[in-house]
C-alpha cells in the first residue's frame, strides 16, 4: 500500500539529510521530487499545485532552514500537509436520532458498493445493530443474487423487491419498520458520474430517504478522474463520506488526496480485500505517515529532538573527528537512546529496520543494553577514557563486578573499537548528524 | 481476430472517444489554436497530459520529442505542432506485436479474459461474445469466476440474453476445471472459449498462481490462448503496474480498456504502450452489447483531434 510514493518520498530525504543545512533550493528540489511522486500517485494535479505552495511556504519561511534537522522538519511538514488534505481527524459514521438510520452506498460501476455494503453491514452489526441490506440495483445482472449471497453469508435480512430503484427503495423503508431494523444499507446501482439520468434518479432517491449518510465507494486506484467523479456524486446527493475500495494492491491511493482535498468529504473506511470483514477505519494522521512510508518517524523525530540537545551533539561531533570517542561518550549515547524508549519500539519507527525489528525476541535488545551498560559501570573512569588500557586482569574484575564473563567484556571492548574505526571513517566524511539521519 | 469489428471499427471509435475529446482532448485542439508556441504551451500541455492519467515519465517523453521536432522541423504554427503531437501519440499506440491468431484454420480460440476487480470483465466478455456471434461463431463461455458472489450467475444472464452456452461449476470450485470442462465440451461445439475469471489484485501472489494454472490447463491442450487484460479507463498510474503483474504471471497478448464512455481519458494506455509494448485490442464505450470497439491507434488519435464536435 503506498509503497511506491513512500519509498520515492524517502529517496528525496535520503538526499536531504545527507546534507545538514539546506538552502532554498534544496527545499525547492525536494519538493519538485516531491511533486512527481505526488503525481504518479494519481494525486489530482491542481491538488498537487496547491500541496507543494503551501509546503514551500513553510518551508522557506525560516521553519526549516534555521532548524537543527532540516530534513526532518521537511518531512514534518509535508507529513502535517498530508493529514490536513487527508481530513485531519478520523471520522465515524453517524446515526439517526430517530431509527432507522439510512446508510446510501453509491459509486461508479465495479467501485466495490455491493462488497463495501456487506462489509459495512458486518462492521454495525458488531457495534449490536439491527440490520436490513437493499439491493437497489434492477440495472445489473445478478446484481440482486450477489448481495442475496453476501447477505446469507453474514446471515443480514436482503431486501430487492420493487422494479424500480425508487420502488425498491421505498418497499425497503416498511420492510425496515415491520421488522424494526435500526439500520438500513442500500446498495445502488453503479453510475458514471456523467450520466444524467441516472445522477437525478440519484438526487430523487436523496430527497425521499433523507438519508444519514451517504457514502461514495471510491476505487483506490482511480486516477485524475476521482475529483470529478466526486464532485458529481456530492452535487447530486451531498456525500458524507467516502469509503476508498481496494487499498490492498499496491495502488498509491492519491484519490484519496484528491477527493477529500477537493470535496471536504472525509474518507471514512478502507477496503483492504475481498472477504468481508476486510473493512478498516480510516485514519487520516497514519494514512499520512504511511504515505511518507516512515513508519512512525515523525514520533522517532519528536523523540530524537527531545532527548538530544545541540551543545552535546557538537561536543559528540568534535570527539569523533579527532577519533576520541571513548567509552564514557559511548555510555552517554545508550544512555540517551534508553530515554527515547525501549529500543524495540524504536526500532520500530525506523524505516527499513522496521521489519527487522520484528524479526527479533522480544526484549532480547534490551537486555543487551542493560548488560553493556553494567559492563561500562563497572569501570574505573581511567578506564572507560582509556579503553585499551584494560588487560586480562582488569577485564576479570569488571565482569566480576557487572555479573558478566570476560568474554562479554572482551565483546563490548572489540565492538567499541569498531565502532570507532567506523567514526573515524564517517567523520572524516561527513557531519555526525548525517549518521542519525534517515536511512 | 474478430474480423467483424473491422467494417465499423472507425465510426465506432470515433464515438466511443468523443466524450474523451470533448471533455479534454478538444481541449488540446483548443490549446493550439489560441497559444503561441512558448513556455506557457508546454506547460499547459504537460498539465493536459497528466490530467489525462497519461504520467509523469510518458508525459515528459512526449513533451521533450514535441520540443525537438519543433526545432528540429523548424515548425512555427500551433496546427502544426498538433499534428505532429497526433504522430507522436500515435506512433507510441502502435505497439508493433502481431495480432494473436486465434481460431486461425478452424481451430478452437481460447480467450483469457482476466483483470483486477470491478474493471468490466463480465460486460465486455459478453459483448465480445456477442460480437463474435454475430459473425457466425459458436461461441462458449466459461464461468471461471467461481469466487465472487453470484458471478456465476451473472455470466448465466449473459449467456442467456446472447443465447451462448455457459460452463459453470459450482461457487467455490476450482476455476481451472471449470476452464477444463469448458474446452472438452468447446472440441466438437464451438470455434471460440471465452473465459471469465474472477477479478484480482494483481499484487496477491497465490491469486496470480491461480490464474496461471487456468493458463497452463489451456496450454495443455496445446492451444496458445489469447489473453485479455481488462484496464478500467478511469484507473490512474496503478494501470501500468496491473499490465505488468498480469503480464509477467501469464503473458498478456493486448489490453481491452473498458469505460471509456465516461469523462476519463484513458491517457494510461499511453504509458502502457511507451513502457510495456502491450497493444490495445479494444474499447468499451458503453452498458450495450454493441459498445466495443476495436483499437486502432490512428481513428483513435485522429478522432481524438478532429476538431468537430
Amino acid at each position: 500500500m503506498f509503497e511506491t510514493l513512500s519509498d520515492k518520498l524517502g529517496s528525496v530525504f535520503k538526499k536531504l539529510s545527507s546534507k545538514g543545512k539546506l538552502t532554498e533550493k534544496d527545499v525547492d528540489e525536494a519538493l519538485r521530487e516531491v511533486r512527481l511522486a505526488l503525481l504518479e500517485a494519481d494525486v489530482n494535479f491542481k491538488v498537487v499545485k496547491d500541496f507543494v505552495s503551501r509546503a514551500r511556504e513553510r518551508a522557506v519561511g525560516g521553519e526549516v532552514l534555521e532548524s537543527l534537522a532540516p530534513a526532518h522538519q521537511v518531512i514534518k511538514i509535508v507529513n502535517d500537509e498530508l493529514v490536513v488534505i487527508l481530513g485531519g481527524g478520523q471520522q465515524k459514521l453517524r446515526h439517526a436520532t430517530q431509527p432507522p438510520t439510512v446508510i446510501l452506498i453509491v459509486g461508479l460501476q465495479g467501485a466495490g458498493k455491493t462488497t463495501t455494503t456487506a462489509k459495512i453491514a458486518l462492521h454495525l452489526r458488531k457495534g449490536g445493530q439491527r440490520l436490513l441490506m437493499v439491493a437497489a440495483d434492477p440495472y445489473r445482472p445478478a446484481a440482486k443474487d450477489q448481495l442475496a449471497t453476501l447477505g446469507k453469508q453474514i446471515d443480514i435480512p436482503v431486501f430487492a423487491e420493487g422494479n424500480s430503484t425508487l420502488a425498491i427503495c421505498s418497499n425497503a423503508m416498511k420492510r425496515a419498520k415491520e421488522i424494526a431494523a435500526s439500520i438500513v444499507i442500500i446498495d445502488t446501482a453503479g453510475r458514471l458520474h456523467i450520466d444524467e439520468e441516472l445522477m437525478s434518479e440519484l438526487s430523487e432517491l436523496g430527497k425521499r430517504l433523507s438519508p444519514t449518510e451517504v457514502l461514495l465507494v471510491a476505487d483506490a486506484m482511480t486516477g485524475q478522474e476521482a475529483v470529478k467523479i466526486a464532485e458529481e456524486f456530492n452535487a447530486a446527493v451531498g456525500l458524507t463520506g467516502v469509503i476508498l475500495s481496494k487499498m490492498d494492491g499496491d495502488a498509491r491511493g492519491g484519490a484519496a488526496l484528491s477527493i477529500t482535498s477537493v470535496t471536504g468529504v472525509p474518507i471514512k473506511f478502507i477496503g483492504i480485500g475481498e472477504k468481508l470483514d476486510a473493512l478498516e477505519l480510516f485514519y487520516p494522521d497514519r494514512m499520512a505517515s504511511r504515505i511518507l512510508g516512515m513508519g512512525d518517524i515523525l514520533t522517532f523525530i519528536e523523540k530524537t529532538e527531545a532527548a538530544t540537545d545541540e551543545k552535546k551533539l557538537k561536543e559528540l561531533e568534535r570527539k569523533i573527528r579527532r577519533g576520541g570517542f571513548d567509552l564514557e561518550d559511548f555510555l552517554e549515547q545508550l544512555q540517551q537512546i534508553r530515554k527515547m524508549g525501549p529500543i524495540s519500539q524504536l526500532m520500530e519507527m525506523v524505516p527499513g529496520i522496521s521489519n527487522l525489528s520484528r524479526k527479533l525476541p522480544q526484549g532480547a535488545d534490551e537486555k543487551q543494553l542493560k548488560r553493556v551498560e553494567a559492563i561500562i559501570f563497572s569501570m574505573t573512569p581511567y578506564e572507560r577514557h582509556n579503553p585499551n588500557t584494560i588487560d586480562g586482569s582488569r577485564r576479570k574484575r569488571i565482569a566480576r563486578g557487572s555479573g558478566t564473563t570476560p568474554q562479554d567484556v572482551n565483546q563490548l571492548l572489540n565492538q567499541h573499537r569498531q565502532m570507532q574505526k567506523l567514526m573515524k571513517q564517517m567523520g572524516r566524511g561527513g557531519k555526525f548528524t548525517s549518521m542519525l539521519g534517515l536511512r | 481476430m474478430l474480423g467483424f469489428f473491422k467494417k465499423s471499427a472507425k465510426g465506432k471509435t470515433e464515438q466511443g472517444v468523443r466524450r474523451t475529446r470533448d471533455a479534454w482532448w478538444g481541449k488540446v485542439a483548443r490549446l493550439f489554436d489560441s497559444s503561441p508556441l512558448g513556455d506557457d504551451l508546454w506547460d499547459d500541455l504537460e498539465e493536459l497530459l497528466i490530467s489525462a492519467d497519461v504520467g509523469v515519465s510518458t508525459t515528459t517523453k512526449l513533451i521533450e520529442r514535441l520540443k525537438q521536432r519543433v526545432d528540429n522541423e523548424k515548425i512555427e504554427e500551433a496546427d502544426q505542432v498538433r499534428n505532429a503531437l497526433q504522430d507522436e501519440i500515435v506512433s507510441l499506440l502502435a505497439v508493433n506485436e502481431p495480432e494473436p491468431s486465434t481460431s486461425a484454420n478452424g481451430r478452437l480460440g481460447v480467450i483469457l479474459v482476466v483483470g483486477v476487480n470491478g474493471v468490466g470483465k463480465t460486460t465486455s466478455i459478453a459483448k465480445l461474445a456477442h460480437g463474435l456471434k454475430g459473425e457466425g461463431k459458436r461461441v462458449i463461455l466459461a464461468a471461471s469466476d467461481t469466487f465472487r458472489a453470484a458471478a456465476i450467475d451473472q455470466i448465466k444472464v449473459w449467456g442467456e440474453r446472447i443465447s451462448v452456452p455457459v460452463v459453470a461449476h459450482q461457487p467455490g470450485g476450482d476455476p481451472a476445471a471449470v476452464v477444463y470442462d469448458a474446452l472438452e465440451s468447446a472440441r466438437k461445439n464451438a470455434d471460440y472459449v471465452i473465459v471469465d475469471t474472477a477479478g484480482r489484485i494483481h499484487t496477491k501472489s497465490n491469486l496470480m498462481e491461480e490464474l496461471k494454472k487456468i493458463r497452463r490447463v489451456v496450454s495443455k491442450s496445446d492451444i496458445e490462448p489469447e489473453v485479455l487484460l481488462v484496464l478500467d479507463a478511469t484507473t490512474g498510474q496503478n494501470g501500468l503496474s496491473q499490465a505488468r503483474y498480469f503480464a509477467e504471471a501469464v503473458k498478456v497478448n493486448g489490453i481491452l480498456l473498458a469505460k471509456l464512455d465516461s469523462t476519463a481519458k484513458g491517457g494510461i494506455v499511453l504509458a502502457i504502450c511507451d513502457e510495456l509494448n502491450i497493444p490495445i485490442r479494444y474499447i468499451g464505450t458503453g452498458q450495450e452489447l454493441e459498445d466495443l470497439a476495436p483499437f486502432s491507434p490512428e481513428s483513435f488519435a485522429e478522432a481524438l483531434f478532429s476538431s468537430e464536435s
